[in-house]
């Protein structure tokens, strides 16, 4: 049976589990029919032509887990940023937990998607903006169409989230193999602030596919800071759409820190829609064996006096593949842009492959666009600088490996988290130093 | 001090007219439109050609109608109609002419309008040429000085007569007939082209140009060049056009085929300015030309270009560096203005070890124009030590046109060093501030930053072009460029 066959028939079986009445229900059709019509993504599309998805979808995934797989906090402590008080929202093959979770209804909600989807209470906010950012292509319509649960983040005006919200997504393996379609909403406020930490993480052996939609609406005068920590096991891919609408002055800063799984699609795309907005999308990529990382960003300004900064820093070794698809595009009436993108790539062995497009496409004459995208290799000398000076050639190197991506850890706000990812990176290049010299 | 905006600029590029636009009435001999195997074999009688070449051109007809118009281009136009188009047209007064006298009066009175008078040229600047009128040559100088050091430099018609055994080994080895829709059309139909032997170790004394023209009503046209430089040589190549103003639209489609072998260099230029279509962006001509060099051993090709013409413009002339340490370079200059589209750029496809390319590339976009940057770099594993650098500056002028960039980049070898740069940005208010400040007027000022951020590529022009270059550009931002 073909996956689509499978989708196809899974989907009835999905229909006698869910309330049919909702409005989410009511897009779940339309959204089957646009992944029949449109499929999984082939390399003769151009999004698609450094990323051949066949491999991972030519496994017999399990669309409906299991019920009721209990771990334990002690099993996940360490997947999680456990040094910090913060709102948890974690899910189980799919399935919400509460007893490893932490929400909250006080003045804001954090919450279940599930509960938001069926609940009339949130119908009002559901209908305005769920699904209403995401792209209709096909993998995107096939999370819609199976989406039943994720986080649901409602933040009011006037609202400074007091500490971070952590969404983690674990996958026991009890299935052989595992498809999940987590799907995110995140609607932030005027004036108000969040900072949001995403990961997902499988806890097997068995092979996890993990299919996630995220929406992110900023309102004026919102600045949201969201990190995604990408460093799950060598059997779990990851295809990941996130898309963010900004308001007047508003700010979206994006982390995204890549280290493992098999296959690690991220479709990141901003929209732009208000004057003022500044946007930032950053990412560090350190991956090795046959791991492949495909980044693809756009960033849609629509309004003048808009401001963007990318910045991906990867490093590739062994046969890993990386591919990264930068798009700028500026509208006509979006004057005064400042838009910058910078991709840096280091190849340290002969079989790894790097394929970049950095894409401006410009239609207003009064902007400053640039992009600059490098590929090269450590600095011998600095290399050889370090060593007579007694540090070993491992270190000297991750050391230099690990100047090389300081930069975009520079700009992460939570001390916490960078510290883990300063410890991820040490571990990812097999040394013992703290990069604290 | 001069009241002359950019605002008042952009009116005067907008209102500009095709400058050399003429038609010059010489009889044709012109075959029936349409295009099928009947045709292939009249073009080719009616050249005498071999039975080979015959086949060659059969076999690409064949690749050609299983193949389909490409449209991954970012240019928007109305596809040509092949069958409407007569694929073969040659100027009456044969046969050729051993001196200028002989030549056609009226037609001599056409390059008089170019100006690019042959008698000035010969004299001046030392360069032969083959004049191209409709596909077919009819006046080749300097021959003699060129057969002296055993250079060949003759229409490929004459090549495949003459010197069947270089065109049978060299034609299609770097443009296959199947390369792409187009390069099979052209493989199919070519009516006549140049072909240049550079013999081992022969410098070329001078630089050899020739000028393509559209003239005939309805007639497309499909040159085929061939450059071969033999061990050790040198050649400098010059090619320019302009083109009657003409309503419909023309199809060019043309092949241009570059071997190096070793320690060779062949430096090719480009000028090209033809029809542009009218303000509202009717007419112009269509070109869509495959260009592509191959590099032995230490051996180098460098493309130089400067686009201000046609109604859109498809052009990716581009180096196969296969020997180790070859060196490939693209400098170019395209300037769109009115409806002008243009998405062009370069492959450079590194092979061999310590292979280096360069690529600088400016756009300057007026108008309604849109104005692509379309490049691939592609480092093969085994090109170890190889070294690219990019940078595609674009410069919009008026807030109706655009520019864009799609850079490929795929590297799979860790040896190598790839850096690739894009900007995108108007004339600044603060440095025409700053010019003014110091007492140049805004016209001298636009004509200053635009010519200092076109100065990386005209100074790669040979002396001899850069003054038509230089004419050229003039046309295409009149007011901007002093």
């Amino acid at each position: 049976m073909s996956f689509k066959d499978k989708i196809l028939s899974s989907f009835i079986a999905l229909e006698n589990e869910v309330d049919t009445e909702t409005y989410a229900h009511s897009l779940r059709n339309e959204a089957l029919g646009n992944f029949e019509k449109l499929g999984v993504p082939q390399r003769k599309e151009e999004a698609y032509k450094y990323t051949s998805l066949k491999s991972v979808f030519n496994k017999d995934y399990s669309l409906f887990p299991k019920k009721d797989t209990a771990i334990e906090y002690s099993d996940i402590k360490r997947f999680l940023i456990h040094e910090i008080d913060a709102y948890r929202v974690i899910f189980v093959d799919g399935i919400y937990s509460s007893h490893l979770s932490q929400t909250t209804h006080d003045k804001f909600d954090v919450c279940l998607m599930s509960s938001a989807l069926n609940n009339p209470k949130y119908n009002s906010v559901i209908e305005t903006y769920y699904n209403k950012l995401a792209s209709q292509d096909g993998l995107s319509s096939l999370n819609t169409a199976f989406a039943r649960e994720g986080a649901y983040i409602h933040i009011g005006k006037n609202i400074a989230v007091e500490k971070p919200i952590e969404i983690v997504y674990f996958s026991t393996g009890n299935e052989r193999a595992l498809m999940t379609q987590p799907r995110n909403l995140v609607v932030v406020g005027e004036n108000s602030q969040v900072q949001i930490i995403e990961r997902h993480q499988s806890l097997s052996d068995n092979e996890v596919l993990t299919n996630a939609v995220t929406e992110i609406f900023a309102a004026q005068r919102a600045m949201v800071d969201y990190y995604k920590i990408q460093n799950d096991k060598l059997n779990a891919s990851l295809l990941d759409h996130t898309s963010v609408d900004q308001r007047t002055s508003s700010e979206v800063r994006l982390h995204t820190f890549s280290f493992g799984g098999s296959l690690t699609r991220n479709n990141l795309n901003f929209y732009q829609n208000g004057e003022h907005c500044n946007s930032l999308l950053n990412g560090v990529t350190i991956i090795e064996g046959k791991q492949h990382v495909d980044h693809s960003t756009l960033v849609h300004h629509s309004q003048p006096n808009c401001e963007s900064y990318q910045e991906y820093k990867q490093i590739f070794d062994d046969r890993a593949v990386g591919v990264f698809n930068g798009k700028v595009l500026v509208d006509k009436i979006a004057q005064k842009i400042n838009a910058f993108q910078q991709n840096n790539n280091i190849l340290v062995s002969d079989k790894a492959t790097i394929n970049a497009k950095p894409q401006l496409e410009i239609f207003a004459d009064d902007v400053r666009c640039s992009h600059g995208c490098t590929i090269g290799q450590l600095d011998e000398e600095a290399l050889f600088y370090m060593q007579s000076r007694g540090i070993g050639k491992k270190e000297a190197r991750a050391l230099l490996m690990f100047a090389f991506a300081n930069s975009v850890l520079e700009s992460v706000k939570i001390p916490e988290i960078k510290s883990r990812i300063t410890k991820l990176i040490a571990k990812k290049l097999q040394v013992d130093i703290g990069f604290d010299l | 001090m001069s009241k002359y905006t950019e605002e008042e600029l952009e009116k005067e590029l907008q209102n500009k007219e095709y400058e050399y636009g003429f038609y010059t009435d010489i009889e044709s001999d012109t075959i029936p439109i349409g295009l099928s195997e009947d045709v292939i074999r009249i073009i080719s009688a009616k050249k005498n050609e071999p039975q080979w070449m015959l086949d060659w051109r059969l076999q690409a007809y064949r690749t050609f109608i299983e193949m389909e118009e490409p449209e991954w281009a970012n240019v928007t136009y109305e596809k040509p109609d092949l069958q409407a188009i007569s694929y073969y047209s040659a100027p009456n007064s044969k046969p050729k002419y051993d001196s200028l006298d002989e030549v056609d009066p009226e037609l001599l009175e056409t390059f008089k309008k170019l100006g690019i008078s042959l008698d000035e040229q010969k004299k001046l600047a030392g360069v032969a040429m083959d004049i191209v009128v409709d596909s077919v040559s009819v006046a080749t100088t300097f021959k003699k000085t060129l057969g002296e050091k055993g250079i060949i430099f003759c229409p490929i018609s004459e090549a495949i007569q003459e010197h069947p055994e270089l065109v049978k080994k060299y034609l299609g080895t770097v443009i296959p007939q199947k390369d792409n829709y187009y390069a099979a059309l052209n493989s199919a139909v070519f009516s006549d082209g140049s072909f240049c032997y550079i013999p081992k170790g022969v410098k070329c004394p001078m630089e050899l140009s020739t000028y393509f023209r559209i003239n005939e009503g309805g007639t497309g046209q499909f040159e085929r060049t061939l450059v071969i430089a033999d061990e050790g040589s040198y050649v400098s190549y010059l090619e320019g056009c302009t083109a009657p103003s003409r309503d419909e639209n023309q199809l060019h489609a043309a092949c241009v085929e570059l071997i190096a072998l070793d320690d060779a260099e062949i430096k090719y230029s480009t000028v090209q300015n033809w029809y542009p279509g009218n303000a509202e962006g009717k007419g112009g001509v269509f070109n869509f030309v495959t260009k592509r060099g191959l590099c032995e051993k230490n051996a180098k090709i460098s493309w130089t270009q400067v686009e201000t013409g046609s109604a859109v413009t498809w052009k990716y002339p581009s180096c196969v560096l296969k020997g180790d340490n070859s060196v490939g370079e693209f400098y170019s200059i395209a300037v769109t203005n009115n409806f002008q589209q243009a998405d062009t750029g370069t492959k450079m496809i590194h092979l061999g070890k310590n292979t280096k390319s360069t690529i600088i590339s400016k756009g300057i976009s007026a108008g309604k124009s849109q104005n692509s940057y379309r490049g691939l770099v592609k480092i093969n594993s085994r090109a170890s030590n190889a070294r690219n650098f990019s940078q595609c500056d674009s410069l919009l002028m008026g807030n109706e046109c655009g520019a864009h960039t799609f850079p490929y980049i795929e590297n799979s070898n860790s040896t190598s060093k790839i850096e690739h740069e894009a900007t995108t940005s108007k004339i600044g208010e603060d440095q025409i501030f700053y010019c003014n400040q110091r007492g140049i007027d805004t016209e001298k000022a636009i004509a200053l930053i635009v010519n200092g951020f076109s100065k990386e590529v005209l100074n790669k022009l040979p002396m001899e072009f850069a003054v038509e270059a230089q004419k050229l550009l003039e046309i295409s931002l009149e007011g901007s460029v002093g």
